[in-house]
């Protein structure tokens, strides 16, 4: 990776290039300088540009939900959502996300205590928890195919899968940027920059919670109870 | 072997039409002249250092401009092709399939391809420096949404030799566009170019709230900021509530087209109007976003060379933001037709003439800065002179198109077309012209030729209303859109003559602008000063072109329209506050930035490889594609050393360079 990294960054921006090697890594931490304007709280500008991308990705759940609510009804006389679905597996899934938004938080106590150990032990436990959601997910899924509901049966097949499917696949690219922060905190233990990472992670997790909250009231408890 | 060969590509390759092939030919000659340059000069480690990997916002904002400007002369060819077939009836210079596919890439490419990114070159070399940053807040991010714009924009581009062009009209309204009415790969082109390069528009504007929320200067309160950056906050905020609707709107008609979904089709509970509905909530917000920045332009503009404050500062703040919000309440005027009921369209007919009340704020309001003004009127206050009328124009006949009862005439006519071109060039271009000529001198270090650029601007605006004041009444006798002939009998011809004529002005026009640069290259006049135009704001108090960290010490502010209310105690003999004196005395201390990197365009480059194997289903290209997009995030993620500083002793050489040419 180290490799690549160095293949990557390219060269530096000439014709300054030679002042490179200053920085080195304390040059990372960003953070107030004594004139306090020289550079910005680079760490606390990347929280809050996570922020404001929560917003645009609100909006684009919520585009997705309208789709839903316009197309519930359009099963163009094939299987309803009511007749396929067994809600109890998803009031599991929904106990092991919610769980894992709690676990998550105790990551994020863990390391303000500044218990490396605890954090990556409970982000681990956060991990395990999503990849079992991913897994019900995938297996009611299959399910449904089974039993005669794809993507392409109607309407509402449509916007139920794209809706479940896009906060499940935003659910597996958290499980996959987990990992690599969990990586980099063995590595590098906590700084001010990792600090941040597992900050937005944890920001994106609750997050995705949230809209499973939603997924849940509106597409399993008023669609199929 | 052959056999395969020669039928795959007769499929891959688009065939058999002579001006294609035409294109075709200098495309690829282009190309291998190119690469022969770079390599004859040995320039390719150049090209991959100093622009490809860099994070320099004033570098990406020309890359931007460049691609802009390239793709306006796409976008205008197309035009002149359409206005050709149109000059005659029954003219057979372009068939209807061709005519179809010319229409719908000329509104793609110059809304998506040339308007956007050419705002965009702006904000990026502009705000910085506007606001006394030494970058935007996230360099890398930055230019990763570059380089998406420019994969995006390829991507869409070579369907015309490759695969064929999109042909279902700039929105692609299904089920036109559903695989049933468009079975081509083009549709899949126009998906995907203007997926990947919408990601990085929403990038962008992220991005550019984070610069101006957080990073001005310090005593820049948002009150004595700039209008322009103003101007980029209310369209950046507009970006992050709307793109992620098109985003949604792109990829559920994917879905449909990729997996059989049936989200806007016919059959299977399909709704194709919801499409409508969707798009334009992105679509109208969409051409706030582009105008907005434009007025802030004007508002720059206006006050350098009238030798004015801004008159109605707070009102223009005002009224630039209760744009960006009315902007999401008025998608349905574009197509009152559709039946929606005579409420629901009186509601958006109302919220649609409530717009123009702010946009008349704003109108008075450079009028007032003109009045009783020092005003001269060099090209960047030109445009801004001949903006103000053919907006009005193009604003009132927006007001007639918005009366729901009155729109069910007018809709889908010539009338349409010429209030919505007259309000897109008279604002948008006629801005970002006005924008690229003021501004010019920070980006290059010297004045483009005014001789010339007067000749372009009169050609521009009398080629404008030859061209599209005859489409009004053309709409009026009943002229439809996107018909590429009508008949003999039908009385057009005469005016489409006109318009025709028009055209081909502002054809010329764009030829002036090249010979311009060109000239002013040629003659490169470097600028002794970095104030070209006794400027206001703070990107004039530092050297053109800016050093590469913009301010070797950051100032401080005190009042709107700081840099001027500088010079002018200085010829008053007053003194600076003393924190100003503090700042500007402070030893100079090594400066914190952003490394280059080459993820940004490896990554956009995966995203296009992706996007070229959806596009004709190559499920091992999709792979490759989307494996390089996860190595490139991870590789990313892995990365620590970001940033370096520039020693002190460097800065001092680069200042002294910049500032003893006086």
């Amino acid at each position: 990776m180290a490799l690549l990294n160095k293949f990557l960054s390219g060269g530096k921006s000439q014709p300054l290039a030679a002042a490179h090697g200053q920085g080195g890594g304390q040059a990372a931490h960003g953070g107030h300088d004594a004139h306090g304007h020289d550079h910005h709280d680079q760490e606390g500008m990347k929280v809050f540009g996570f922020w404001l991308f929560l917003i645009t990705d609100v909006i684009l759940f919520g585009t997705l939900f309208a789709t839903f609510v316009v197309l519930r009804l359009n099963t163009a006389g094939g299987p309803t959502g009511a007749e396929l679905i067994e809600i109890n597996g998803i009031i599991i899934s929904t106990f092991i996300l919610l769980t894992s938004s709690f676990t998550s938080g105790v990551a994020l106590l863990e390391m303000n205590r500044g218990n490396k150990k605890g954090l990556i032990t409970w982000l681990v436990i956060t991990a395990l928890l999503g990849a079992s959601f991913i897994y019900l997910e995938v297996t009611e899924f299959i399910h449904l195919v089974h039993e005669g509901a794809t993507i392409g049966t109607s309407a509402y097949w449509s916007s139920f899968f794209t809706l479940v499917g896009t906060h499940g696949l935003h659910v597996s690219i958290g499980l996959v940027w987990m990992v690599a922060l969990i990586i980099q905190l063995a590595r590098r233990g906590i700084t001010d920059v990792t600090k941040r990472k597992v900050n937005v992670i944890s920001l994106y997790w609750h997050f995705l919670d949230v809209i499973w909250i939603f997924v849940f009231t509106i597409v399993y408890l008023m669609g199929v109870m | 072997m052959w056999d395969k060969i020669k039928e795959f590509s007769s499929e891959f390759f688009v065939t058999g039409d002579p001006l294609i092939l035409g294109a075709q030919v200098s495309i690829a000659l282009t190309l291998v002249a190119i690469i022969f340059t770079l390599s004859y000069f040995k320039k390719w480690r150049w090209l991959w250092t100093e622009w490809l990997t860099s994070v320099d916002h004033k570098k990406i904002g020309i890359m931007y401009i460049i691609a802009s400007i390239l793709m306006l002369f796409r976008g205008g060819v197309d035009a002149l092709l359409m206005r050709v077939q149109l000059a005659a009836p029954e003219l057979e210079f372009l068939n209807a399939e061709h005519y179809n596919a010319i229409f719908t890439t000329h509104g793609v490419i110059m809304i998506l391809f040339m308007a956007m990114p050419l705002m965009f070159g702006l904000f990026n070399i502009v705000v910085p420096l506007q606001i006394g940053a030494r970058d935007v807040a996230f360099p890398f991010l930055n230019s990763l949404s570059f380089w998406m714009f420019f994969f995006g924009a390829m991507l869409f581009n070579v369907s015309f030799v490759i695969g064929g062009s999109p042909d279902a009209g700039w929105l692609a309204y299904p089920p036109l566009s559903e695989l049933s009415g468009s079975p081509g790969v083009g549709q899949d082109f126009y998906i995907w170019g203007i997926q990947i390069s919408g990601i990085g528009s929403l990038a962008t504007g992220i991005n550019f709230v984070v610069t101006i929320l957080k990073m001005r200067a310090p005593g820049m309160k948002l009150m004595k900021m700039p209008m322009f950056s103003w101007s980029v906050l209310s369209s950046c905020v507009t970006i992050m509530l709307a793109f992620p609707i098109l985003t949604v709107t792109l990829f559920l008609l994917f879905l449909d087209r990729y997996l059989g979904a049936h989200f806007f089709t016919l059959d299977g509970g399909g709704n194709p109007m919801m499409y409508l509905n969707l798009i334009w909530m992105w679509g109208h917000p969409e051409v706030y976003i582009v105008i907005l920045p434009a007025f802030g332009i004007f508002s720059e503009i206006v006050a350098t060379f009238a030798k004015k404050k801004l008159f109605g500062y707070k009102s223009m703040v005002f009224a630039l933001m209760s744009i960006s919000f009315f902007s999401f309440f008025t998608w349905a005027h574009h197509f009152f037709t559709m039946g929606s009921g005579a409420n629901v369209n009186a509601f958006f007919a109302v919220t649609t003439m409530i717009i123009a009340i702010p946009t008349g704020v704003k109108v008075f309001n450079w009028l007032f800065t003109m009045y009783r003004g020092k005003l001269s009127f060099p090209t960047p206050m030109l445009w801004t002179v001949a903006f103000i009328p053919c907006f009005i124009v193009g604003g009132m006949t927006g007001v007639m198109l918005s009366v729901a009862p009155a729109d069910f005439q007018f809709h889908n006519s010539y009338f349409l077309i010429a209030h919505f071109h007259q309000v897109l060039i008279g604002g948008v271009v006629f801005g970002y012209f006005a924008g690229l000529y003021y501004w010019w001198p920070k980006m290059f270090g010297f004045k483009l030729h005014e001789g010339l650029g007067k000749w372009a601007f009169w050609f521009w605006n009398i080629g404008f209303y030859v061209c599209f004041m005859p489409q009004y009444a053309l709409g009026f006798m009943g002229m439809t859109r996107r018909f590429n002939e009508y008949n003999f009998d039908m009385g057009w011809q005469p005016l489409n003559v006109v318009s025709t004529v028009g055209a081909f002005l502002m054809g010329i026009a764009f030829l002036f602008q090249v010979w311009q640069i060109a000239h002013s290259i040629k003659f490169l006049k470097m600028e002794k000063t970095g104030d070209s135009w006794n400027g206001r704001t703070l990107e004039w108090s530092i050297p053109s072109p800016a050093p590469h960290y913009n301010f070797a010490r950051i100032p401080v502010v005190t009042s709107q329209d700081d840099f001027w209310e500088k010079k002018q105690r200085k010829l008053r003999g007053e003194k600076d506050a003393p924190e100003v004196i503090a700042a500007e005395q402070a030893p100079l201390e090594p400066i914190h930035m952003p490394k280059n990197s080459g993820i940004p365009f490896i990554m956009s480059l995966s995203w296009f490889v992706a996007g070229f194997g959806f596009v004709w289903d190559w499920k091992w290209m999709i792979f490759v594609g989307m494996g390089g997009v996860i190595a490139c995030m991870l590789a990313r993620s892995f990365t620590y050393d970001t940033d370096y500083y520039i020693p002190v002793d460097e800065v001092q050489r680069t200042e002294a360079a910049a500032r003893g040419a006086h």
